[in-house]
């Protein structure tokens, strides 16, 4: 792979790899709280993509990336809190975090 | 490409994919732990410091306690008897492959059309605190409003309930 690519495209794989990750885990794993920490991966490798591309783009001065990657670090903080909230809250309810015996809803 | 961002990015790789592949809920959350430092590494190597001490005090200070609070107390770190992978997991695996497929072959595609500046960006933390209070000002009264919000929701959402009459 030396040679071959740009130092950006190397971290856009990094990205791209841990969102598959992220994602697998996600849509794999019967825990809620491994489905969020999937969704916490996919959005940290949204974040590295876009320090990647305020770094190696045209005008890192304007500070556009960072903002960016910074704003979303702030509400993926708020969504991990409002998450883990809920997902106490449906334990002391039904007395699991099995996403498969969560099933009130079906008809 | 050098030989610490081959190093970094095995480490945040190997966390993701340990966090998403043990069998214990505390030692996946121990594993995420380990794929934010590796991304919080992957910011600074990145000249980008102020976001690599952000994530590391929001994910590794707060995110990570948080989920650890949330196994304990939904007493995750029982394993379950049928498995922790959804029966559906197949489906799962295959759509993230797609996706990562797909994602792969747009930046290979595409690497003579992404910049490439090599000149390390002249930004200090100086610049960003007056982005922050200056052009960003509105976005950050709005995240400032959006972390009280969600707060307050989260402890309303996860506080015990008083035991009501039927």
């Amino acid at each position: 792979m030396t040679g071959m690519t740009t130092p950006l495209a190397g971290y856009l794989l990094v990205a791209a790899l841990l969102f598959a990750i992220g994602l697998a885990g996600a849509l794999t794993r019967r825990n809620a709280i491994l489905v969020l920490i999937g969704i916490e991966l996919m959005l940290n490798a949204a974040n590295l993509n876009l320090i990647a591309f305020w770094r190696f783009g045209p005008h890192p001065e304007l500070l556009t990336g960072m903002m960016f990657a910074i704003f979303s670090i702030a509400v993926a903080a708020a969504e991990a809190a409002v998450g883990l909230g809920l997902v106490i809250a449906i334990h002391r309810h039904t007395h699991t975090t099995e996403l498969d015996k969560i099933n009130r809803m079906k008809g | 490409m050098n030989v610490v961002f081959y190093l970094l990015a095995a480490l945040t790789i190997g966390g993701g994919l340990a966090a998403v592949l043990l069998k214990h809920l505390v030692h996946c959350a121990l594993a995420t732990t380990v794929a934010f430092a590796g991304l919080a590494l992957l910011f600074l190597q990145l000249d980008a410091q102020f976001a690599g001490f952000a994530q590391i005090l929001v994910y590794i200070g707060a995110v990570a306690i948080l989920i650890v609070f949330a196994i304990l107390l939904t007493r995750g770190s029982e394993l379950p008897k049928d498995g922790v992978f959804s029966r559906t997991w197949f489906v799962g695996l295959v759509i993230a492959a797609g996706v990562f497929a797909v994602l792969a072959w747009a930046v290979l595609q595409s690497v003579r059309a992404v910049p490439q500046q090599t000149a390390v960006p002249a930004v200090t933390v100086h610049d960003i605190g007056n982005a922050l209070v200056g052009r960003y000002v509105l976005p950050l009264e709005i995240v400032a409003l959006l972390l009280t919000a969600a707060t307050i929701g989260a402890v309303i959402v996860a506080m015990h309930e008083k035991e009501r009459p039927r």
